[in-house]
């Protein structure tokens, strides 16, 4: 149980110490890969016998697969509502796993419909993750901190052949990994870059950014994927289609297009820099202020407050507050984890009085910036 | 173009009709449709293949239709259901999910025809998967994965990764040989 309690615990922090490239505008980098085992309905239309099936069959072969050292199985429907709701906020599980949860913002969390044998793998590997009875069988995912595609697909290839290898996947000739959605069929994959983008917003050049994007076939949606709002300036780019490309050629066509739009916000920033110096760097400490001393902050003020100070930061136009600092806040401050903190549920206001206390304490943490 | 029923706002159903013989098409808005129990975009995966649709085709102004596009699936007389975990063409339609992965193979021409519409290919050119062997010993599965890598490095022309790639393969082969050898 304390095992279970520590993986849980461990599980989607290790991305905040900002690392390796381009880490003032990318925060992270992941890629997932659908998977089915052969001979089984797909998990989203299987019975509860069968959805116990695959997890019989992914635990007696997960713990002799290479890369899974140290493994853990958390088996969501044994896990407290709380510790569930924790994962899905680090984007360890997702909406689809643990049931229809709200989750952007303030929202409560009520009423999930958790579905059975629905599970997740951990290991050593901090960025390594394992998502099993989803839509499909597994969702293998790697995360890196920073732009890393390069690195996040080594790593998944190789969990991927290990995880393969002991465990037969359906595969066609023509239609390649077979997936239970035909968006994803073929690699399976879906590469993403989750970056932060606020001189292209404020100079008013998302939008034709946005419509590039999509005319390089690739998609871009909010903080929490899907169907989500972007907020905070954050922008999650990732391919469009799964079939007709290589692994390598669908990755390094998104690795392209995102150093693209990353020299595209280092421009907006210069001239951000340039031209409205002085009522950036205004915004900026007002923002580090709010923060600093607000007694109540919503999800959504919050990360709009942090966008401002992670740009000023970027730009030196506040130095002395750590970059881990606002990434911490950013996973910390949202719904579950304050009442994770607290040790009870909490309304709204008593959420927001609670945000505003961690916030200011996390900043206090790291000194006077200057 | 605007709606055929209220003239007010733009058209996102496109529904034909075959009446005494004759095709006729009505255009409608969401909400017209939504009172005639018609629903441009219900669940998230025919909003995300509309959205793909859209964006697939050039110059249409993303004013595809996804009922239409998954509509389309389904013949005059249907497909016989999958016969492993007998869904239906029209379920699929509904749902936007295949039941298992012999569905790939039951309705195998009408999702290659999908695929070519949302993906715009239907051929799957990544990683070749051989299911594990079991009388393959250990360095003979490392072997052809290591084959499989070099093709698609070779294919990529990521020539960089094939070096190491072929050094990789190699070492595998010499330890094959000592393993042989050894009495």
């Amino acid at each position: 149980m304390s095992d279970q309690h520590d993986a849980v615990a461990r599980a989607g922090m290790a991305w905040m110490e900002p690392a390796g490239e381009e880490s003032d505008i990318v925060l992270s980098t992941r890629i997932r890969l659908a998977r089915n085992l052969q001979g089984l309905p797909f998990s989203g239309q299987a019975p509860p016998a069968l959805r116990t099936e695959v997890l019989a069959r992914v635990r007696a072969s997960a713990s002799s697969v290479d890369g899974l050292d140290g493994l853990t199985i958390l088996e969501l429907d044994v896990l407290p509502v709380h510790q569930q709701r924790l994962l899905l906020e680090r984007r360890v599980v997702s909406r689809e796993l643990v049931g229809e949860v709200p989750l952007a913002g303030d929202s409560a969390l009520e009423g999930t419909a958790l579905g059975t044998a629905a599970a997740v793998l951990l290991a050593d590997d901090p960025f390594i993750s394992v998502m099993v009875n989803e839509e499909d069988h597994l969702r293998l995912q790697v995360m890196r901190p920073g732009f890393d595609l390069r690195e996040a697909w080594n790593r998944m290839d190789l969990l991927d052949e290990a995880l393969g290898s002991h465990l037969p996947y359906a595969y066609h000739p023509e239609f390649g990994f077979l997936t239970s959605c035909p968006t994803n069929v073929g690699t399976g994959l879906r590469a993403s870059v989750l970056m932060h983008l606020p001189a292209l917003v404020l100079t008013k050049e998302m939008n034709r950014v946005l419509r590039g994007l999509t005319e390089m076939g690739l998609t871009c949606r909010g903080l929490y994927g899907e169907g989500s709002d972007v907020i905070g300036n954050f922008f999650q780019v990732s391919n469009q289609t799964t079939i007709g490309r290589t692994e390598e050629a669908l990755v390094d066509h998104l690795d392209q297009v995102a150093r693209q739009v990353i020299q595209f916000e280092r421009d907006a920033r210069e001239t951000l820099l340039r031209e409205a110096g002085d009522v950036t760097a205004d915004k900026v400490w007002r923002a580090y202020g709010l923060l600093r001393y607000a007694r109540a902050l919503s999800f959504e003020e919050m990360m709009n407050l942090l966008s401002a100070v992670r740009l000023g930061s970027a730009l030196k136009l506040i130095q002395g507050v750590r970059v881990y600092s606002l990434n911490r806040i950013m996973t910390c401050a949202q719904p579950g984890h304050l009442e994770d903190a607290a040790g009870r549920s909490l309304d709204s206001g008593e959420r927001e009085r609670h945000r505003a206390s961690l916030v200011r304490s996390i900043l206090r943490s790291d000194g006077a910036p200057d | 173009m605007n709606c055929d029923s209220c003239g007010g706002h733009e058209a996102v159903v496109h529904l034909t009709e075959v009446v005494d013989n004759e095709a006729r098409t009505v255009h409608l808005c969401a909400e017209c449709a939504e009172s005639r129990g018609l629903q441009a975009s219900g669940t998230p995966t025919q909003a995300l293949l509309a959205g793909m649709l859209s964006q697939l085709s050039t110059g249409s102004g993303g004013n595809l239709d996804t009922m239409a596009a998954l509509g389309g699936l389904v013949g005059p007389s249907g497909a016989s259901p999958c016969s492993f975990c007998g869904l239906t063409l029209t379920r699929f339609r509904k749902t936007g999910r295949l039941g298992c992965s012999q569905c790939w193979t039951s309705f195998e021409p009408q999702l290659r025809t999908l695929l070519g519409r949302v993906q715009g290919a239907s051929q799957h050119v990544g990683k070749v998967y051989l299911p594990p062997d079991p009388s393959a010993s250990e360095l003979q599965k490392q072997l052809e994965v290591m084959r499989g890598k070099l093709q698609r490095a070779i294919d990529t022309e990521d020539f960089e990764r094939a070096a190491e790639l072929r050094d990789r393969i190699r070492a595998i082969r010499g330890e094959m040989l000592n393993v042989e050898e050894s009495p």
